[in-house]
Formats: structure tokens, sequence, C-alpha cells
């Protein structure tokens, strides 16, 4: 059964993907949306089976690289950890597999994209259930190409194709810092198997390395390389930039990979790592540090985009942010609870979204839309249960996650900890006013749209609204009911067992009362502010801008992080190809090796033909002059 | 074993040769002249399976050795495999019937010709896959020189003349440096037999000068830089069934060289010039993937970053480590078959279109599908993606590079990046976005053999990406034997 749960999806895949054209496009959508949510079952039951047995398990599939001292396999670990991201990841996939059937139906190519949904499942859970690094890799380069390939499913968009390669590359970025990692990991132990570097991990605690002309702890090292890859595949800043770009995809493509689940590998590769990441304080802040920075960066500048993919998107971004950051102080297992409620209620807005999209003909631009919430009755209310989880309105899911992310942020008890805890709060309620901005703009107001008349928006189709509404049963009720087994009442509880390891016990106090209040009371105060400032007086926000016209700028350039980097990395790439290429090879290896070479043949065999004048008085005295040579040198000798 | 089942794998492509020699082609009889060579070829392919098959795994021994005397005394004619030679001669059977296979339309006088000198050729790369005797060795490897000159200087573009005098000039230089080394060492030790010349070893004073001369040959031949300037030349005015030998079977007779004679014959000296292979292959790989990411044209582009996956064969063939060696023989068969289809991919396009340009194409993959879902096929196993056989020769390199020195390793691993840049590029600019050309409309999807062609790289692509056990284990006690010794002398010294 455990080997059904991977083995479906790629089933469904190829199925769908290469006898599509025969069994036509309604039965490669049934049978890959079949296959995927019997796996979802499966995962299901397996997370029961771990939650009431403490069931555990580490199945070796087969061989896979046997090569000297390097042993890997193929593998599926089970535990907690595995199982939790089993369920998220199937569940997540097989809702918005049916979602698909909704939403591209007016798509030529439907059974390649249902067989990347499936390829990419496949890849993630190959992913979560590794018990070794490099299959670990295997999946993570597995989802990012699945992403390559749906983020630029519309192949005629220049757009999207640009998008794709994008994220390609700058996750190869960050992989390159994961593969060093790898690499520098079987260095130091020789092993690659999750199991026996943990073990060995306490055992170089004092070891240090001398890494390019830097001497650094080698468990700081192995930390700080594997977060460069987290950081990429979770579009942490200075990595992040591909993530916006990514909504050039379909929509139920961004709540899969880009909201619910391949984004939070990274989140899932420092949980699982934490055996490791638990020893290096250093690489722990720099996570708390950049984590934070990220959950702020994003949400300011979700605050002034005006696409409304754009504009989760880059919520996503701040809630991996503070996922992060959960890790960074320690957290683990709050982290992996955010983790699990962000993937319901992330997923229902994107989903949502994709619904108003739908409604509105293909228009994403949220000052084209506006009124239409009488219109679109189930889409806004199920948008409203997505923004107040996500936000942290009391008692939905995101208030027990990322409230709790706060509170132990502040009592980790260093710098680090309290300068995330107040940035933390700060976002919180960056969060929330960016989010009602997008429904009051999408929902309410007048109606800006100039294609097309009011009367023509509709609802989506039920097969459409079904998945919206599984999603956001989890988005209420999954932090309520979660919450004792995935955090406990502070601190730690037996349902983690050895999969998440605390160095020392998180800490079980309370935080005081006016912090405890403090994040929900912004939040909730933050409904009343953007009513008025987005609804009711309008003019407000554009004086605003008006006046700090720069920072408007700034925000609505995303920080011009894509324009720093084109003209730091691309450009100077493609010059300096250029020039090794035109200068380099042709002129100087070419001009002195065989063109030099052959042009300088030339000119002597011209001079020697001269030579061969046929005057017997020349040759003569040139047999003369080497005479006396000959001489000269046979007397001095 | 009586049955000299090497001189027939030698021998059968040069006698399919003669029997095309002898028969009548005038342009009727065309497809029996293919269809004689492609059974040769299928015949040869046959037998070099059923050496792998009886093939002993658990020894390092050289198999299957005959052994003649041609000058008494001085050279003798010796062959035989041992795990680091086999695969070569594998991946030389299996190459060659596809290549025949390609061979279409585009050729379109002297076709006979063509296939005689394509079958020679297969002659004399499994010679030197399994010469053990460096005077035969020699006379195999520069003998791959002639048929691939003619089948560039007669069938090839409209620079051909220049391109395989460059070709020529550059092999032929380094060559000559080897006969000189292969002279002296008879002078030395007086045998050019490689198994005795494994036990008695050469004295450590004369190892770096002959080390330099045989580098200059198969560093020429790889090719490292600054000596590639001759492949993409080669590569752009050759024709496609040459493209794939050259870039397939011929290249990796160097990359042979490196680790049967380099770290075989001459232990101490390649331990002493490992730093100098290690500048030079990185810098191949940072360079010629930023070169390749500025070609416009199609081959130029797999040209150059065929230079870049050399660089790391050289790689991990000096980090003299077991992980690092067996990554390279694996990233060599990898590179074969995957750069065999990519230029196969081009000669595909070329065929229909008569470009090979770059932005002749854009937005064909409706119009072509199934030959965009195999490019894509063989651009991902380029770029190394995981599930590939790119991936786990790159990755052992790369991993036995860290071992050894982290800056290499780091380097090398940018080329990575570069590389998934440049390969995903092309493939978009080639079969997405927008379809502005429409002469491409006319384009016709794969046909029969090139579908065959293609799948037939395909699987072994896949599964060696998904089980490389089979490669592994061929391999794993020849080199692991090979690093033990090359250890022991470099301690006794």
């Amino acid at each position: 059964m455990e080997i059904s749960i991977i083995a479906l999806p790629l089933i469904a895949s190829i199925i769908s993907g290469f006898f599509g054209k025969f069994i036509g496009d309604r039965n490669s959508e049934i049978i890959t949306s079949l296959l995927v949510s019997i796996s979802a079952v499966f995962s299901c039951m397996v997370l029961y089976e771990v939650i009431q047995n403490q069931y555990e398990d580490n199945i070796i599939i087969a061989t896979w690289i046997n090569s000297g001292s390097l042993d890997v396999n193929w593998s599926m670990k089970i535990d907690a950890l595995s199982a939790v991201m089993l369920v998220v990841v199937t569940s997540i996939s097989a809702l918005v597999h049916v979602y698909s059937i909704g939403y591209m139906s007016h798509d030529p190519h439907k059974p390649r994209f249902m067989a990347y949904l499936s390829l990419f499942t496949f890849a993630m859970l190959m992913l979560v259930t590794s018990d070794n690094f490099i299959q670990l890799f295997f999946g993570w380069e597995g989802v990012g190409l699945c992403s390559y390939f749906l983020i630029g499913f519309w192949f005629k968009k220049e757009t999207a194709n640009a998008a794709a390669i994008k994220a390609f590359v700058v996750n190869r970025v960050g992989d390159f810092g994961f593969a060093l990692g790898i690499f520098l990991i079987f260095y130091l132990f020789g092993t690659v198997n999750y199991s026996e570097v943990f073990e060995l991990i306490p055992t170089i605690k004092e070891k240090n390395l001398i890494f390019l002309g830097i001497e650094i702890n080698a468990i700081n090292l192995i930390c700080l390389l594997l977060f460069i890859g987290a950081m990429g595949k979770s579009a942490q800043i200075f990595l992040h930039t591909w993530l916006p770009d990514a909504m050039e995809g379909p929509t139920p493509v961004s709540a899969l990979i880009h909201a619910a689940t391949m984004v939070t590998a990274g989140v899932f590769l420092v949980v699982r790592c934490s055996p490791i990441y638990e020893y290096s304080e250093l690489a722990l802040n720099i996570i708390t540090i950049i984590g934070m920075s990220t959950a702020f960066f994003a949400a300011s500048v979700a605050l002034v985009q005006t696409d409304i993919k754009k504009i989760i998107a880059y919520s996503t971004c701040s809630q991996l942010g503070y996922m992060f950051f959960a890790t960074g102080v320690g957290a683990y297992n709050v982290a992996m609870f955010h983790l699990f409620t962000h993937a319901f209620f992330k997923a229902l807005l994107f989903l949502g979204s994709g619904s108003v999209i739908h409604a509105f003909k293909d228009e994403q631009n949220i000052n084209n839309m506006g009124g239409v919430w009488k219109k679109l009755p189930y889409t806004y209310t199920l948008m409203v249960i997505g923004t107040l989880a996500l936000t942290g309105f009391p008692f939905l899911s995101g208030f027990y996650s990322k409230d709790t992310i706060i509170e132990f942020a502040y009592l980790r008890g260093n710098t680090a900890g309290y300068y995330a805890a107040g940035i933390g709060i700060f976002t919180a309620f960056l969060t929330s006013i960016y989010s009602w901005r997008l429904m009051f703009k999408t929902f309410h107001g007048n109606f800006n749209n100039k294609n097309i008349k009011i009367e023509e928006t509709h609802e989506s189709p039920l097969v459409m609204l079904i998945p919206l509404i599984f999603l956001s049963i989890g988005a209420v009720f999954a932090g309520f009911v979660f919450k004792e087994l995935f955090i406990g009442s502070y601190g730690l509880n037996s349902f983690w067992q050895d999969s998440i390891f605390f160095l020392k016990p998180l800490s079980t106090e309370h935080p005081p009362l006016w912090f405890l209040i403090s994040t929900p009371t912004l939040v909730i105060i933050s409904i009343p502010i953007s009513y008025y400032l987005f609804l009711k007086n309008k003019d407000l926000p554009e004086q605003f801008i008006k006046i700090n016209k720069p920072l408007y700028q700034f925000l609505l350039n995303k920080w011009y992080f894509d324009e720093l980097y084109d003209f730091i990395f691309v450009k100077p790439s493609k010059k300096l190809g250029m020039f090794l290429w035109k200068f380099f090879d042709l002129r100087i290896i070419d001009g002195f090796g065989p063109d030099g070479i052959s042009a300088l043949i030339k000119k002597f065999s011209v001079k020697a033909n001269k030579f061969q004048s046929g005057f017997i008085y020349q040759y003569a005295f040139v047999m003369l002059l080497g005479f006396s040579a000959l001489l000269t040198y046979l007397i001095v000798k | 074993m009586n049955f000299p089942i090497l001189s027939s794998l030698i021998l059968l492509p040069s006698i399919g040769a003669l029997f095309l020699f002898f028969t009548k082609s005038n342009n009727e009889k065309n497809f029996t002249v293919k269809y004689v060579a492609l059974f040769t070829s299928l015949v040869n392919f046959a037998l070099s399976i059923y050496l792998w098959i009886f093939f002993d795994q658990t020894t390092s021994e050289f198999q299957f050795v005959e052994d003649r005397i041609w000058i008494e005394n001085f050279i003798n004619y010796k062959v035989g495999v041992d795990g680091i030679s086999i695969l070569f001669i594998l991946l030389t059977t299996f190459i060659t019937p596809l290549c025949i296979i390609s061979v279409n339309s585009s050729i379109k006088n002297r076709l006979s010709e063509f296939l005689i000198a394509i079958l020679i050729m297969e002659s004399f790369m499994i010679g030197v896959f399994c010469s053990l005797d460096l005077v035969i060795f020699y006379l195999f490897f520069e003998a791959g020189l002639i048929p691939m000159f003619l089948i560039i200087g007669i069938w090839g573009g409209t620079r051909r003349v220049y391109s395989a005098f460059k070709f020529f000039l550059y092999t032929l230089l380094g060559s000559v440096l080897m006969l000189v080394a292969i002279i002296s060492i008879y002078w030395i030790t007086g045998t050019t037999d490689v198994i005795q010349l494994y036990d008695l070893g050469i004295d450590a004073k004369y190892q770096n000068l002959l080390w330099l001369a045989f580098f200059s040959s198969f560093a020429v031949k790889t090719p490292m830089w600054p000596v590639h300037t001759w492949l993409p030349d080669a590569h752009v005015e050759a024709p496609t069934a040459g493209s794939v030998l050259l870039a397939a079977i011929l290249l990796k007779m160097a990359g042979y060289g490196f680790i049967r004679f380099s770290l075989g014959l001459f232990p101490i000296a390649s331990d002493f010039f490992t730093p100098l292979i290690y500048a030079l292959s990185v810098i191949a790989i940072i360079f010629t993937s930023l070169i390749a990411l500025m070609q416009e044209d199609m081959k130029k582009l797999i040209a150059y970053s065929s230079v870049a996956h050399m660089g790391f064969v050289t790689l991990g063939i000096f980090t003299i480590q077991q992980q690092g060696i067996e990554g390279s023989i694996i990233q060599m068969i990898s590179h074969g078959l995957v750069s065999a289809a990519l230029f196969l991919c081009v000669g595909v396009v070329y065929d229909r279109m008569h470009s090979r340009l770059i932005d002749t194409y854009g937005g064909i993959v409706s119009i072509v599908p199934k030959y965009s879902v195999l490019f894509m096929l063989f651009t991902l196993a380029a770029l190394g993606l995981p599930g590939t056989s790119g991936f786990i020769g790159e990755f052992l390199i790369l991993m036995a590079a860290f071992k050894d020195n982290f800056l290499i390793a780091v380097l090398a691993s940018l080329g990575v990046i570069i590389g998934a840049a440049y390969m995903l590029w092309l493939y978009k600019r080639v079969i997405f976005g927008k379809l502005i050309n429409t002469e491409l409309k006319k384009m016709v999807d794969l046909n029969k053999s090139e579908i065959i062609i293609l799948i037939s790289l395909a699987i072994p692509t896949l599964f060696f990406g998904f089980y490389p056990e089979p490669l592994i284990n061929t391999i794993e006690v020849s080199i692991s034997d090979l690093i033990e010794t090359h250890n022991m002398k470099i301690v006794s010294k």
C-alpha cells in the first residue's frame, strides 16, 4: 500500500501523457484524478497508523547508485514527518486534479496538463519519502522540472516561456548550494543516508574546515549550503524572483505547486535536517533573519501589486518566510503546522482567484474587477473564509499556526528572536491589509471591467466549487483540530517521535498577555482600516502614493531585484560569453593556433619558392656562406 | 575461449566495407548498400552484447586476450578487454548502426563510399578500445582520423575543406608527440606491451615528459580547453552521421586514453599534473558553457556543450577516486548517447528546413509534437537532470572532486547552472514561442526510422539514469584495482 501511494500518480501520469490521445480527454481526466485520489486515501490511512500506533518504516525499493563507498537506494521512509507531507501533497493534489477538469475545460491540451500534474505529484512524493539526500535531490529537481513544464504550459506566450526558464535556472542556483551541501556531507561522513548522517553529526561538532579561504565550522557550513537550496525552492529573499513570474502558469498549478506543496519543500528540508540544524546556532539565526526579511519584503510588495495572482504569490512568499523563521527559532513542529494549515487556505485562495479569473474571462488585474460579490456568491464566501484564515482571524486555522510562530520567536529569548517577533506582528498586520485590499477591490465597489458586462460574469461550475468547499473546511478547522497533535500544549509530544529532533526542549512558558492579544487585535482592526482605505475613501491611498512616489515605485517594482540581477548576472554572462567566443576562441586561439600556423607556413613557402631562383651564382654564394660558417665553427671548437 | 571474438569485432565492419566496395552501386540500389552496412553493424552489435554477457565482472584481469606476433621481439598484435574498455566497445557498436540508419537522402552522392567510411571507422574505434600494445593502439588511434577527415572533407558543408584541415592539423600535431613517447618507452623498457608495462612500471624520472607527450594528443582529441576550437568547426561542417560519430565515439578515445595510459602507465606524473588538468577542466566547463549560451547555430551550441561535458570527464578521471573515474566513464557513455541524439535532433530539422540557425525556428511544438517530446528528453539529459544518465556521471564526478578540492568542485558546479540556461534557452527558441516563420508549417513530424533511432537512444538514457548498476558493476572492479595500484606506486615512490 505504501509504495502504491508513490506509484499511482506515476502510473496516472504515464497513462495520460503517452496514451491521452487514445483514451480521450475525459478519460485521462478521470483516470488521473481517480488514481491520485486513491493515493490520497492511502496517505490518510498511513497518517492514521502513524498517529495511532507510532508506525514507522523504511522501505528499500531498489538500488540506485552504488559506487565505491557511496550507496544510494530508491527508498520510502515513513515517519510522522513524511506522513504529514504525504497527506498534504496527495490531498491537495487530488483536489486540484478535480478542479482542473473544470478550469481547463476549454484548453486543447488537457491530457498533457493532467499528466504533468500527476508527474509533479510523483516527484513531490519521492522528495518527501526519501531516506537519503540524493533521492531527495531527485525529487527536488523533479518537482522543479514539472514546475518548469507547467509554468510554460501555454507555450505560445513569450512571457510564460521566459518565466519557466527563469524558475528553473534560479532554482538551479539554489540547487547548486544544495548539491555542494550533499557533497560536503558525503565528504565528512562517507554516506548520504539520513539516519547514518544524523547519528554522526555530534561527532564533528568541533570540526572546522577551510572553505574557499574562510575557516568555518563544518556543521555550520552544511547547514548554510543546504539552506541555499531551501531558499531557492521556497522562494526566499534573493532567490525569490522566480515565484511571482511563475504565475504565468495556469491557476491550478499555482495552487498546487506554487502555494501548497513544492515551495514548502525548503521548509521540509530544514525540518527533516533538524538533527543537523540543532547543532548550528549560526545557521538557525541566519534562517530566522532570512525568513523574517522575506516575510516583510514580500508583504510590502504585495501591498501595491494589481495582479490578483501576483498578490497571492507574494503572500505565499511571505508565509514561507514565517515558516522559515519558525524553524530558525527551533520550533520545527510549529513550522510544519503552519505548512499544513497554509496548504489549505492558500490553495483555497488560489483556486478561488482562479474562479474569479474564470468569471471575468481571463482578467487578472484587480483594478478591472469589483462589485461582483452578489454574482459570485459561493466563490466570494469561500474566498472570505480563505482570507480570514490567512490573516489569522481568531479561531481559524491561520490563527493557531501563525500566532504560535510569533510566540515562539518571542520565547526564543535572543535578539534574532525578538526582532523576528516584532517584524512578525507587523507583517501580520500588512498581510491583513493587502488581503482585504484584494477582497474589496475584487468583489466590492463598482464594476470596473470594460471588456465584459457584469451580466456576463458567472459562477463557476460545481466541479470547481466542490474542491473549494473541501479546502475551506480545512481552512476553518485544520488549525483547531490538529493543534494538539502538531504542537501539543506548547512543547514536545509523542506524535513527531524521532522525525524531529530538539537539542533542548522548546520553552513551555507563555508570553505575556499583551503580547498574545496584539496580533489578533491588529488583524481584526485592519479589516475596517482596509474597508476605509480601499472602498470608502479611495483618495487617501492615491494621495499617499502621490506624496511617496519613490517608495511606491520601489514597491511596485518589487525592490528592483529583477533589474539588479539582470545587471549583475544576466547581461555580464552574455557579454562574457560573447567575448570568450569572438575574441578568445576565434581571435587568440585560432589566430595564433591553426590559422596562424598555416598562414605562417604559407608565407615561408612563398619565401622558399623565391629562394629557388635558378641562378648558379646565388647557389654558389649560399654554399660559400655555409662553408665558411662550418669552418668557423670547427676552428672555434 | 578459442574463438577470437575481439578480432572478429574489429574485422567484421571492415569485411562489410570490403563487400560494399565491390558492390556496384548506382542510385537505384542505394537501399541495398544501406542494408548491407546496417546488417554488418547489427551483427557486430550482437557480437559485442555476447562479449558483455560472457565478460567476468569479478576480476580486473584482461579477458578475451589474443596475442599474435607481428614483428618478432618488437610489436605484438595484442588485444583484450577489461572493465574500463568494454563499455566503450559497446557504445561504438551501438551507435554505429543508428548512424547508418540515419543516413538518408541528405547524402546525395557516393553513398556507398560514405557507408564504407563509417564501417572502417567502427573497426578502428573498436581497435582503439581493445589494443593492449602501444604501437597497435597508436595505429588505430591515428587511423581513426582518416575516415573522419574524409567524411568532413567530402560530404561536409560549404567550409568543409577548412574544417577538415583544421581538424587534421590539430589532431595530428598532438599525435606526433605521442608517437615519439611510444618509441621512447620502447627504448626505456624494451617493450610496448601494456600488460607488461603495467607490471614493470616506468622510471619516475621519465614519467613527466612521457605524460606530457600523451597528454598533448589526448587533450586535443578530448578536446580540452584551449585546443578545442577545431570541434565546433568540424561539427558544423560534418554531415549528421559524421557529427554523431565524432561526438559519441571519437571524443571518447581520449578519455579512455587518459584512464588506460596516463593513469595506468604514469601514475606519478598523473599525480603531479593533476592541478593542471583541474584548471583546464574547470576553465573548459565555465568558458565553453558561457560561449554555448551565445551561439546562434544549433550544432555549434551542442559542440561547445560537448567541450564542457568532456571537461567534467577529465576532471573526474584525475580525481583518481572510485566515484570520480566511475562517474567519468558513465558521463562518457551518457554523453555518447545524449550528444548523438542531440546532433540527430538537429539533423532532423536541418533535413526539413536546411538551416541550423536557431532563429529560423520557433513555435513548432504543435507541428512536430513527437519530435518536441524526444528533443525535450535529450535536452534534460544534457543538463543533467536526475533520472537521466547525465545526472549520475556529473554528480559522481563532482562528489569526488569535492573530496579533493572544494574550490574546483564549486566552480565546476557553476557550470551546471549555465548548462541549464543554455539548453533550456535553446529548446525554448527552437520549439516554443509563436510561430513566425510560416515556412515551418510545412514541416513533417518524425518518420519511422527517425523515431526508431531516437527511441533507441532514449531508452538507455532513462534506464541508466534510474538504474546505472549494470554499468557500475561492469567497471567497478577494474577501477578499484586501477586506483589501488596507482596508490601503491605513489607510496612506493
